[in-house]
C-alpha cells in the first residue's frame, strides 16, 4: 500500500507525469505562440534543455535575502503542485478519492499563491516586492470568482465536495457544460485560471517590460529552474481540474481516447489563444473585471445551477 | 560535462546592457528577436534578469561613468557566463577613440570571450557569432 502511494505521488499523477507533460504542453505554448507571430518557435525539447541548464548554473542568494524562506519557496511551491496534480489525478484516472478533497485542492491552490509571495518577498529586491504585493492583489481579485465557480459543480452534483463523486454524477447524468450553468462557469473557471496561472492578460504579478518577472527576478539557477517547472506544471493541473469538474473526466475505451486528448487541448489552445490575443491590463482593471463583471456572472451561474438548468 | 554543455549549447539566455552606445547595435540585437531571424528557434531568449542570463551582450565605449556599473552586473550574474562584445565600440572604440572619458581597455573591465566587430554588426554576422559559441560549447 506505502508503495503504491509512493508511486501515486512520484510517478503517475504525480510528480514525473506532471512535470514531462507539463514541459511538452509549455513547449506547445511557445510553438503556438510563435505561429502567432509568424516566427518557427523553438524545437521540441527546448523546455527540458532550459531545465537542466537551470539545475547546473551558480546559485545566488541574495546578501539581504531571508535565505530560508528565499531557498524554501520555490521547493514547497513544487511540492504543492506535486500534491495538487495527485490529487486531482487519482480522482481522474483511478476514481478514487477522500471525503472533502475539493476544499483541500481550494487551499493548496491559494497556498501556492502564497508561496510566491513569500518568494517574492524575501528577496529584499524593490521589483520582487512590487511584483509579491502584484500577485497578493491579483489573488485578491480572481479568488471569489473561483470559489464562486467551483460551488457550481457542488451544487449540480448534490452537494458533493468529493472529486470522484462530481465525476461520477457528470458520467451517469452528462458533463455539467452541456447546461447554462456549467457553461458559464466553464469560461469564468477559464478566465480565473489564466489570472492564477499569471498568463497574459492577468501577467501583472510578472511583468516582464516593467518589473523584470517580479518575485522570482532574483532567483538564480536550480531555484529558478523550480519556479519554471512550477509554472509549466500548472498547464497540466488547471486544466485537469477544468475537465474533471465540468467536462465529465477522461474515458479511455476505444476512440473516446481522442476525444480526451482532444478536450485537453482545446483547453490548453484556447488558454495560449487568450494568452496571445491580450495585452497586459492594470490591476484596478483586473480587479474592475473580477469583481464587477467575473462574480456578479458566477452569482447568476450559482442561482441556474440551485435552479437546476 | 560535455552533456550539460550541450544543454547549455541549446538554450543560451541572453542579457543585454547598454555601455554608453550609440543605440544602433541595440537596435540591431532587437533586430534578432523579430520574427525575420527569429532566435528562439535556437533556444535563445531575451531575459530582463541578470540573474537568469547566461550571455551577457555588452555595447557601446564603456565610459569611466558607467564601467564600475558594467562590472557590478558581471558580478551579479550566475556563472557560467559568457560576454559577447557586440559593435566596434567595445574592441576599438570607433569614433570615440579620442574622447575624454572612456576606459582605456574594456578587457580590464570585465573578461570578455567574444567580439563582433561592425558599425552595427549585422543580424546575420551576430547570429554567425552564436553558432560559433554553440560549436565551442559543443566540442
Amino acid at each position: 500500500m506505502n508503495a503504491w502511494l509512493l508511486f501515486y505521488l512520484l510517478v503517475f499523477p504525480g510528480m514525473l507525469f506532471t512535470g514531462i507533460l507539463g514541459l511538452l504542453v509549455g513547449w506547445l505554448d511557445r510553438k503556438v505562440s510563435a505561429w502567432f507571430q509568424y516566427r518557427v518557435g523553438p524545437p521540441l525539447f527546448q523546455n527540458f534543455n532550459d531545465f537542466f541548464k537551470l539545475l547546473g548554473k551558480e546559485t545566488i542568494i541574495v546578501k539581504d535575502a531571508l535565505k530560508s524562506v528565499f531557498v524554501l519557496a520555490p521547493l514547497a511551491a513544487f511540492g504543492i503542485l506535486v500534491l495538487l496534480a495527485t490529487i486531482i489525478g487519482m480522482s481522474l484516472f483511478y476514481q478514487n478519492g477522500f471525503s472533502g478533497d475539493l476544499v483541500v485542492i481550494m487551499y493548496l491552490m491559494m497556498t501556492y499563491s502564497v508561496m510566491i509571495i513569500l518568494g517574492g518577498s524575501a528577496t529584499g529586491n524593490v521589483y520582487s516586492s512590487v511584483g509579491a504585493g502584484r500577485e497578493m492583489k491579483l489573488l485578491l481579485a480572481d479568488e471569489l470568482a473561483f470559489i464562486l465557480v467551483i460551488l457550481i459543480p457542488i451544487i449540480r452534483s448534490k452537494y458533493q465536495l468529493q472529486l470522484d463523486q462530481i465525476l461520477t454524477v457528470q458520467q451517469t447524468s452528462g458533463a455539467f457544460i452541456g447546461s447554462a450553468s456549467g457553461i458559464i462557469a466553464f469560461i469564468i473557471g477559464l478566465l480565473c485560471i489564466q489570472a492564477k496561472m499569471t498568463l497574459p492578460p492577468f501577467h501583472i504579478p510578472e511583468a516582464e517590460t516593467e518589473i523584470v518577472e517580479g518575485p522570482f527576478m532574483e532567483y538564480s539557477g536550480p531555484l529558478l529552474a523550480f519556479w519554471k517547472l512550477n509554472h509549466y506544471m500548472m498547464y497540466v493541473i488547471y486544466p485537469f481540474l477544468l475537465i474533471l469538474l465540468f467536462w465529465g473526466g477522461f474515458q479511455w475505451q476505444g476512440i473516446a481516447i481522442l476525444w480526451s486528448v482532444l478536450k485537453y487541448l482545446l483547453i490548453v489552445v484556447l488558454m495560449i489563444i487568450i494568452k496571445n490575443t491580450n495585452p497586459r491590463i492594470r490591476i484596478d482593471t483586473a480587479l474592475n473585471f473580477f469583481w464587477k463583471y467575473a462574480t456578479p456572472l458566477a452569482f447568476i451561474g450559482i442561482i441556474l445551477a440551485v435552479l437546476g438548468v | 560535462m560535455g552533456w550539460y554543455n550541450k544543454r547549455l549549447a541549446k538554450s543560451l539566455w541572453v542579457f543585454h546592457v547598454s555601455g554608453s552606445p550609440c543605440n544602433n547595435c541595440d537596435i540591431e540585437i532587437l533586430d534578432l528577436l523579430t520574427p525575420r531571424y527569429d532566435l528562439e528557434r535556437l533556444g535563445i531568449k531575451l531575459v530582463g534578469s541578470i540573474r537568469h542570463a547566461d550571455v551577457l551582450l555588452v555595447t557601446g565605449v564603456f565610459n569611466q561613468k558607467i564601467a564600475p556599473r558594467i562590472k557590478k552586473i558581471y558580478e551579479q550574474a550566475p556563472k557560467p557566463i559568457f560576454v559577447v562584445a557586440i559593435g566596434t565600440c567595445v574592441s576599438g572604440s570607433c569614433c570615440f577613440k579620442d574622447s575624454y572619458n572612456i576606459t582605456e581597455k574594456r578587457d580590464t573591465v570585465i573578461p570578455i570571450d567574444m567580439y563582433i566587430p561592425g558599425c552595427p554588426p549585422k543580424p546575420e554576422a551576430m547570429i554567425e557569432a552564436v553558432a560559433k559559441l554553440v560549436g565551442v560549447l559543443n566540442g
